[in-house]
């Protein structure tokens, strides 16, 4: 499923002319250091062709890898500053990549940062990697435009959620009969449930902030926390995540 | 054996393999399956049996041999009548077919013969008295042994024959009926052996070497039984699985000849390759066991909100990005709510999908079921609607206000429309 949906794209790329997103600091000035990994040569080639070209995009390949092995070594290698990561990978995958590169992830210099990518629809992927320490997740077939935003994105420190994302953590953050392990890392509040439901409905940043009558940054800053509680919760249901859907 | 070679057995291999018949078999199948094998009437080599019978049991020691031997097959002779009825003859080298589905008595009835002929045989046969004795004994054992064989044979077609699973008590019996003639030969030939004063102790110290060996031996047999068991349904899953892959493949290059075929109309080759992705995601994606075609009648919110998006899909080649979150049975009124839904989504593709996706959003909460229907058309105002959007009122909003929902048409801030519906679900009459 074209998850960032095309129509989701140009609207984030719209919005992100006003929202103090990449674009204020002017088209020529972004640039970032990218890394490929993914095990499909032809993919892999596809993308560098597509959002490569520095000069317009500003986007750098420093390097590629096609599986766990070359990855690490080439991200030590090149530091890059996003990643962006497949979740199928031979060799482990890409949570496999992401455990052993967390050296990198934490560096609070130099941050290595990932984003993931793949054409799986199942939730323990694509949680899993999410909790790996990866920044986002879109599916392979984004746009160009879209995927180079992301990436800008995912510089930044924000998180990027597809419509799919959102949907699968609300499943994971549903309410359940099973007392929070941690209140402020179990639960999601009010609002970030109704940032994550409006990103599922295939609203972007900005619609969602006129939507609720707040800024883009707090809607991103809403994004990132539910990112941060995704990561660090430790309720049963994200750490072994419940493949049957969730019968009401 | 002097007399083996009487018997053509010798004879230079046909590629045939030698099996015995499990059909219409009187006893082992061992007549039936030689006859086949060396292409004879099944009478002929009843008959040299029999006769070999006569000649101090020669005959019944080869039966058994073969029996033994020689594994339990498909073939045999060719001459079958379908296993309707028992013709039982009493001669025991008559024609005799026995049931596939009755075997049991035919099988008494073949016992009884056996013991028969076993009778003449004692009284025909020439042995010194204290040999006679203990024939006797030896015949009972060879029913008894010969019996729960038959049963074993028994275990075995029916793994790979579709034969009906007779009723547990029966296999019991009979094995028991077989032990229990054993026994009482052995013990038999005990008393005969004049040490029947200390029967008693014999079989005490014979049943707790039983009973030591069933403790020792029970917990790996039954281990053994077990991963015999799982290790067959492992394998009928993954048969299943490569069928159902093979089914995907053939698809898959289906899809991919007519995409060829349809080059030139790029719209239509968007149709196929999104129907291909999404039989191959719902194959790839979906949680074991609730893998469901799609065009089977959906039973839950998630499958219907699926399968509607499919469909419009495909008819108006406009890609529905379907989110579910939670999920819940289907009763009457989230039915009529699917309709709408359902209706929602024609509309976004026929109106608004040269915006690019649509974005469909299902979510059950509690009792709630909302579902959300966006396009990024050029939208449209809801006090002027044409007349060929009349459906919009009466099929969507109106059903769902009938059914006690809400249904909202609004303009996106950001260009568009979206439908939402709201629905209580029905108490559960559980």
């Amino acid at each position: 499923m074209n998850d960032a949906t095309e129509a989701n794209g140009t609207a984030e790329a719209a919005e992100a002319a006003g929202s103090g997103g990449p674009a204020d600091r002017g088209e020529g000035a972004r640039h970032v250091r990218v890394v490929l990994v993914d095990d499909h040569r032809m993919f892999r080639a596809g993308v560098q062709a597509e959002i490569g070209q520095t000069g317009t995009t500003g986007v750098e390949v420093v390097g590629e890898a096609g599986d766990v092995d070359q990855a690490v070594t080439v991200i030590t290698a090149t530091r890059p500053e996003v990643v962006l990561l497949d979740v199928h990978l031979p060799g482990g995958g890409g949570v496999e990549v992401l455990r052993r590169c967390a050296a990198l992830t934490a560096d609070p210099e130099r941050p290595v940062r990932f984003l993931a990518l793949s054409v799986s629809d199942a939730a323990e992927d694509v949680i899993g990697v999410i909790r790996g320490g990866a920044r986002g997740y879109v599916t392979k077939t984004i746009t160009g435009t879209d995927l180079v935003d992301s990436i800008f994105r995912v510089q930044e420190g924000d998180a990027v959620f597809s419509p799919r994302l959102a949907g699968f953590v609300l499943d994971a953050f549903a309410s359940t009969d099973a007392p929070p392990v941690d209140e402020d890392l179990d639960r999601l509040t009010q609002r970030e449930r109704e940032v994550l439901r409006l990103i599922a409905r295939g609203y972007a940043y900005k619609e969602i902030a006129k939507q609720l009558f707040i800024s883009v940054k707090t809607v991103e800053s809403h994004v990132s926390a539910v990112l941060r509680k995704l990561q660090l919760s430790n309720r049963h249901e994200l750490t072994r995540w419940a493949t049957a859907r969730r019968l009401v | 054996m002097p007399e083996a070679a009487s018997l053509p057995v010798d004879a230079p291999r046909p590629p045939r393999k030698l099996y015995r018949s499990s059909d219409g078999r009187w006893l082992g199948g061992v007549a039936r399956g030689l006859a086949g094998h060396l292409g004879l009437p099944v009478v002929w080599v009843r008959l040299v049996f029999a006769g070999l019978f006569m000649a101090d049991g020669l005959g019944a020691l080869l039966y058994a041999a073969f029996w033994f031997f020689v594994p339990l097959g498909v073939g045999g002779v060719g001459d079958q009548k379908p296993p309707s009825l028992v013709g039982a003859e009493t001669a025991p080298d008559g024609r005799r077919r026995l049931v596939a589905r009755k075997p049991d008595r035919g099988q008494i009835v073949a016992l009884l013969l056996m013991v028969v002929v076993a009778m003449v045989f004692v009284g025909s046969v020439n042995l010194g008295s204290a040999a006679k004795a203990y024939l006797l004994p030896a015949v009972l054992v060879a029913a008894g042994v010969a019996l729960v064989w038959r049963q074993a044979d028994n275990a075995r077609r029916a793994r790979w024959a579709e034969v009906g699973r007779r009723r547990h008590t029966l296999t019991l019996l009979r094995a028991a009926g077989g032990v229990l003639l054993v026994t009482a030969g052995v013990s038999a030939i005990f008393v005969l052996q004049g040490s029947a004063a200390h029967l008693g102790a014999v079989l005490q110290a014979a049943l707790a070497v039983l009973v030591g060996i069933t403790l020792l031996a029970g917990p790996y047999l039954v281990r053994m039984t077990q991963d015999l068991s799982e290790e067959r349904l492992m394998r009928i899953r993954a048969q299943e699985r490569a069928e159902v892959a093979a089914h995907v493949h053939d698809s898959v290059l289906h899809t991919l000849t007519l995409i060829q075929r349809n080059a030139e109309s790029p719209n239509e080759v968007r149709r196929l390759a999104r129907a291909q992705e999404r039989d191959l995601r719902t194959w790839l994606y979906r949680p074991e066991g609730t893998g469901k075609d799609e065009d089977e009648e959906p039973d839950t919110v998630a499958e219907a909100v699926r399968s509607s998006a499919a469909e419009v899909e495909d008819k108006h080649g406009v890609p529905i990005e379907v989110v579910i979150v939670g999920d819940c049975p289907l009763d009457e009124k989230t039915g009529a709510q699917m309709q709408a839904a359902r209706e929602a989504m024609v509309n976004a593709a026929k109106y608004g999908g040269e915006g690019g996706a649509v974005q469909v959003y299902a979510e059950v909460e509690g009792r709630t079921v909302f579902v959300s229907v966006r396009d990024r058309g050029p939208g449209f105002d809801l006090d002027s609607i044409p007349a060929d959007r009349m459906g919009v009122r009466e099929s969507i909003i109106g059903r769902m206000e009938r059914n006690g929902g809400t249904a909202r048409l609004r303009a996106v801030p950001g260009g568009g429309t979206e439908v939402e519906l709201e629905m209580e679900r029905a108490e559960k009459t559980s």
